[in-house]
């Protein structure tokens, strides 16, 4: 009998050239993912802070305006607004609508652009000295 | 066969499935979706507003019935819709029966934990005296 030789494999996620559509795909499942899980427990830790009292609020904030405080919620920002608009993206989809390659590609690319965006006017907000 | 009204694209398939039954996850993320579009934006917003994000000025805005109650909503909400985005995760990529049911009951049992601690922590701080 011939040696087994291997079987060639269907085509996979290596073979893609990356593309915005596709970005837009992952990048909604991991700033999904992050907000659910990042997101969440900071929402729950910074509710039983305001719950304990105004020591246990100090220390949250304190911890939340360290460097690593700012990255992470600057991220979460990001991870929100990306997820909202490429969530809208997804929406008009679900309605057999924008699976045309231009408009496609086009609002795949807005929702990076819109999410940056925002993120940045927030944050230019919140460390610009006016909260 | 007539489906009377509903004989759209859409109504002829919602819940016909070999199962006659699953399409209620897909409807319910998509729903919570829009659901957290606007209480998504409402907290932002509003944490933008508020004049200070210190511990008084917080506590006070959520004592108060426009604060508590969206609060509220968001924090059952956001938990809902983020279990049921991380099940699709686990079902996409843990495929061992074992392993996916271990992992999506532990999610389940994390979100329902975590959502009742935030929900006590709001009550407590809603219905709880002046700071």
């Amino acid at each position: 009998m011939a040696e087994q030789r291997a079987r060639p494999l269907s085509p996979h996620l290596g073979i893609w050239r990356w593309g915005p559509g596709m970005a837009a795909s992952i990048f909604h499942r991991v700033s999904g993912s992050g907000l659910t899980v990042v997101g969440l427990a900071v929402l729950t830790w910074w509710l039983l802070a305001l719950a304990k009292g105004a020591e246990a609020y100090a220390d949250f904030a304190a911890i939340a305006q360290t460097w690593v405080g700012v990255v992470v919620l600057i991220g979460l920002t990001w991870a929100f607004f990306q997820h909202l608009f490429s969530g809208i993206r997804h929406l008009i989809m679900d309605t057999g609508h924008n699976f045309e390659l231009g408009p496609n590609k086009t609002s795949a690319v807005f929702t990076f652009v819109a999410s940056v965006v925002v993120t940045a006017a927030i944050w230019f907000y919140l460390l610009g000295g006016v909260k | 066969m007539s489906l009377g009204k509903s004989s759209t694209e859409l109504g002829k398939v919602r819940g016909l499935g070999s199962a006659r039954e699953g399409g209620e996850h897909w409807i319910g993320e998509r729903v919570s979706s829009l659901a957290l579009l606007l209480l998504g934006v409402w907290l932002i917003a509003s944490l933008l507003i508020l004049p200070s994000l210190d511990y008084a000025t917080i506590r006070e805005w959520l004592r108060s019935p426009l604060g508590a109650v969206p609060m509220a909503l968001f924090v059952i909400t956001s938990f809902y819709h983020g279990l049921d985005g991380l099940k699709v995760v686990v079902d996409d990529y843990v495929h061992e029966h074992g392993n996916n049911f271990a992992l999506n009951t532990l999610l389940l049992f994390l979100a329902v934990g975590g959502a009742a601690f935030a929900l006590f922590a709001l009550a407590k701080i809603a219905f709880g005296g002046a700071a």
